[in-house]
């Protein structure tokens, strides 16, 4: 089979697989978020601090929210059928509109927090494997055991208390610079500025990850007979290394990393909120708080949707690093 | 310590700064701030993000701040309440209450370079009265709105409404454009987002998520008003990101508590930030225990005597509040001129408390304990989860097990007016800047609304009460009313449905160089025509 074939082939498979997965994730998040108390008339309210039956009913109605519940669900999917996310009566404007002006947020987060991770995860887990057992080995085992257990947010908070305001470096918050028209480079250099805190508190627990999981997959490839082979035929050490044990040992860290890309998204709340990062992660749990149900199923359908593209782009990316998979 | 006041307040922050060695920087202040200086943006907090930028139908504190410097109202008000001319210039009330006579602002422009006129001030106030949260019992009375010409717009009740004038500031009544409006569902309105007034400043965009900008109207009737040339509400939804931001100066203004009371202390330490506790007039919060009255041991009197006793209102001032609040034992607090100052807090006494539960038919029993109870409390802010956790350990010493139970919002407001599965909880109310718009509502019971958020919680009902209640609503002679409510106020103190206990003071907090913030009984929620920034 051709490679072209194979590929062809495997991106077919999971687009089958995905169109009942993305029904069942919508069925199931309807449902579940329906089991939650209260909705977005009560929210509105609460913030309001004043009510009366009569504009409780007016925003129910205006909401959709005096109907039963399948009804609800129904009309949700009918919506849905025609590639529209509905309305969110919080935001007072289309979801698809709301989730679109955030996503290229989330994706810059997120792709350069993974990319850093991944990047600084390979080449860390690569030193250790090399010096497996000597004395960088031990400080970045200890380092990265750091990085694993401390929580995001509070690494959050020390990066902006150290980098903004003592310091003053970078800014504590946002992803642009607000009343000024930057073009070019500039443009460039302030979003890298707003970028760089949130993505580097981001990726310090994936970093860990990576870099413990490159050190195990690697030094499990190097005890492989092809290893030895490579040694005897008098390959370069470096060669040895990068070409034949880390391509290897890359085949689990993607299978990880795939995964890590619906884990990503739900830390990504968390950072997205210390740093006031306008992002999905934040949509989403301002949904929940305010019960904007429309909102929350959007984010969930789309972050499934990327999460499976992620899968794909994994399976690819496998395929392509060990021809016997696909 | 009879409540730390604002007075005690400023006091002690002048001297913390006077202890920083900055008596040089003030002097120059107050020198600079003869002559206001143009230009500049001013960086204010907006937390949470309010859903709507325009108040007419959502009373969301936020909603409130956005849409005061866009859209305004008939009246301003000064510290003390009285009111000032804002789009109204000169007003009358007729002898009988019932007729309202507005002098609108003449040469007065939409954003949009429509005329203001008094077709806007009567389609605004039939709006406020059928599709806004309290504008339906504010404008209750309203038959009619009369417009004579352009420039006249007259009020006509069917009863007298003796909170009407207090209640036409421009977050609580906002005047929106009638051409805009006019046709459509106004709860849809696109306006609603970007919104068109005849305020001092124009909307230019809303980033969800991140910051709402609005820039200077160069066309502002107030000639030379406003004096800054943008101003960027920013949305920041972590505390200590808020924190942070301040001491950066990423932000210079923030109301309504805008960083945790823990923080506050540190933060004033710094010599560029200033605290300001005025302003909340319009709010008006008050800190309370409500007691579910259908519940078979809360309904007998003697034991919620019991937990008053049991409950020390100056630990709640001083730990639960910071010290930022001032003692409320009656549900119209002090700042109102309807406070009844001779009801002191139930006495703090252990033992009349345990005498009470005695009696009551619960005595200690193995273990001490005479009865388990379940407190929810309000999931905003921080303070009533301290509240909570005070009730809890004041109550311990009495032989009353409570479990603290925590939720979110809308989850707490289910529970308490849907489903009434409670017992007790610790709540915040605003009471507003007239009892009957903010206090009735808690106690009358034509108010018992299932479902209905802030409405009768305990579901108390004492046919006395609704009479004062019904009577001082339209009481036009001031000092029988201040009798009606302080007869009201007697007896909802002995019947006890609900604890009050302190009455919090907002902060707002702002960087030095920021002037003439809170230059009114609205504060944050003015229209900001006077601020401006130091060089």
């Amino acid at each position: 089979m051709s490679r072209g074939m194979r590929f062809a082939a495997i991106a077919r498979r999971t687009a089958w697989q995905a169109l009942p997965t993305v029904l069942g994730i919508v069925v199931l998040n309807f449902l579940l978020l329906k089991l939650m108390p209260g909705d977005a008339a009560d929210v509105l309210a609460g913030e309001a601090g004043s009510a009366t039956v009569e504009t409780m009913q007016v925003l129910r109605a205006k909401f959709g929210l005096d109907q039963p519940v399948l009804h609800q669900l129904w009309s949700y999917l009918v919506h849905l059928s025609h590639f529209s996310l509905g309305y969110s009566p919080r935001y007072d404007m289309p979801v698809m509109q709301l989730i679109l002006s955030r996503l290229p947020n989330t994706l810059l987060l997120m792709g350069t927090a993974l990319s850093f991770a991944i990047a600084l995860g390979v080449v860390l887990g690569a030193v250790m494997a090399h010096w497996a057992g000597k004395w960088p080995d031990r400080v970045l085992s200890v380092l990265a055991l750091l990085f694993y257990s401390t929580p995001g947010f509070w690494i959050g908070l020390l990066a902006i208390v150290l980098f903004s305001v003592h310091l003053g470096w970078l800014p504590s918050g946002g992803n642009v610079t607000l009343g000024v028209q930057l073009h070019g480079f500039a443009y460039f250099a302030d979003a890298v500025r707003h970028v760089l805190l949130p993505a580097a508190t981001l990726s310090t627990f994936f970093v860990a990850i990576y870099a413990r999981l490159t050190r195990a997959a690697m030094l499990e490839v190097q005890r492989q007979d092809f290893v030895r082979t490579a040694q005897a035929k008098g390959l370069h050490p470096l060669q040895v290394t990068v070409r034949h044990v880390l391509r290897n040992a890359l085949i689990p860290l993607t299978t990880i990393v795939g995964i890590h890309f619906g884990t990503l998204l739900g830390g990504a709340a968390v950072t997205e909120t210390v740093f006031s990062w306008p992002g999905l992660g934040r949509l989403a749990l301002d949904a929940v708080m305010a019960r904007d149900f429309s909102v929350l199923l959007g984010v969930l359908l789309l972050s499934s949707m990327l999460v499976i593209l992620a899968n794909l782009l994994v399976d690819l990316l496998q395929a392509w690093l060990d021809p016997r998979i696909g | 310590m009879a409540g730390l006041n604002r007075r005690t307040f400023l006091l002690s922050s002048t001297a913390a700064l006077a202890a920083a060695g900055l008596p040089a920087r003030t002097f120059a202040q107050a020198a600079a701030a003869s002559v206001p200086r143009r230009g500049g943006t001013l960086n204010m907090l907006i937390n949470p993000e309010p859903p709507v930028l325009v108040s007419i139908f959502q009373t969301t504190g936020p909603a409130l701040v956005a849409s005061s410097k866009v859209l305004e109202g008939l009246l301003a008000y000064d510290f003390d309440m009285r009111p000032k001319p804002q789009l109204a210039t000169a007003w009358t009330i007729s002898p009988d209450g019932l007729k309202y006579s507005f002098t609108l602002r003449r040469n007065v422009r939409w954003h949009d370079g429509q005329p203001f006129t008094s077709a806007d001030v009567a389609f605004s106030v039939e709006l406020l009265k059928s599709i806004h949260p309290r504008g339906r019992s504010t404008f209750a009375n309203v038959t009619r709105v009369s417009t004579p010409d352009a420039q006249t717009a007259v009020i006509e009740l069917s009863k007298p409404a003796p909170y009407l004038l207090k209640a036409l500031s421009a977050g609580e009544s906002p005047i929106v454009p009638k051409h805009l409006y006019a046709s459509g569902d106004p709860l849809s309105n696109p306006h609603n987002n970007a919104p068109i007034g005849t305020g001092p400043f124009r909307f230019k965009s809303w980033t969800r998520g991140a910051n709402i900008v609005y820039e200077r109207n160069p066309d502002y009737w107030d000639n030379g008003k406003p004096y800054i040339d943008a101003l960027v509400l920013k949305v920041i939804p972590d505390a200590a990101a808020r924190s942070a931001a301040f001491e950066t100066g990423a932000l210079d203004l923030g109301g309504e508590n805008p960083v945790p009371l823990t923080d506050l202390p540190r933060l004033t330490q710094l010599p560029q930030l200033a605290v300001e506790t005025r302003g909340y007039r319009f709010l008006e919060p008050l800190a309370e225990i409500d007691f579910n009255l259908q519940h078979p041991v809360l309904k007998d009197l003697r034991v919620r005597q019991a937990i008053a006793h049991a409950i020390n209102p100056q630990v709640v001032l001083r730990t639960v509040a910071y010290g930022y609040a001032e003692l409320s034992p009656t549900p119209i607090t002090p700042a109102s001129p309807y406070h009844d100052a001779k009801l002191a807090p139930y006495a703090f006494d252990l033992a009349a408390a345990e005498q009470l539960l005695d009696a009551a038919g619960y005595p200690r029993k193995a273990g001490g304990v005479r009865l388990n109870l379940t407190h929810d409390f309000l999931p905003y802010g921080d303070m009533y989860r301290r509240q909570a956790e005070y009730v809890k350990s004041a109550l311990a010493r009495v032989g009353i097990d409570v479990t603290v139970r925590s939720q979110d919002l809308p989850a707490f407001l289910k529970r308490v007016y849907a489903d009434r599965q409670f017992d007790f909880t610790s709540i915040g109310v605003n009471t507003l800047f007239d009892p009957s718009v903010g206090v009735q509502r808690l106690y009358w019971s034509r108010n018992i609304r299932p479902g209905v958020p802030f409405s009768n919680a305990p579901h108390y009902s004492n046919a006395e009460v609704d009479r004062l209640l019904e009577s001082a609503a339209i009481e036009t002679d001031e000092n029988r009313r201040v009798a009606l409510y302080q007869q009201f106020q007697q007896i909802v103190y002995r019947d006890l449905p609900i604890l009050n206990l302190v009455a919090p003071r907002m902060v707002t907090l702002a960087n030095r160089r920021v002037n003439n913030h809170t230059v009114s009984a609205q504060g944050l929620e003015g229209n900001l025509a006077d601020v401006y920034l130091s060089a």
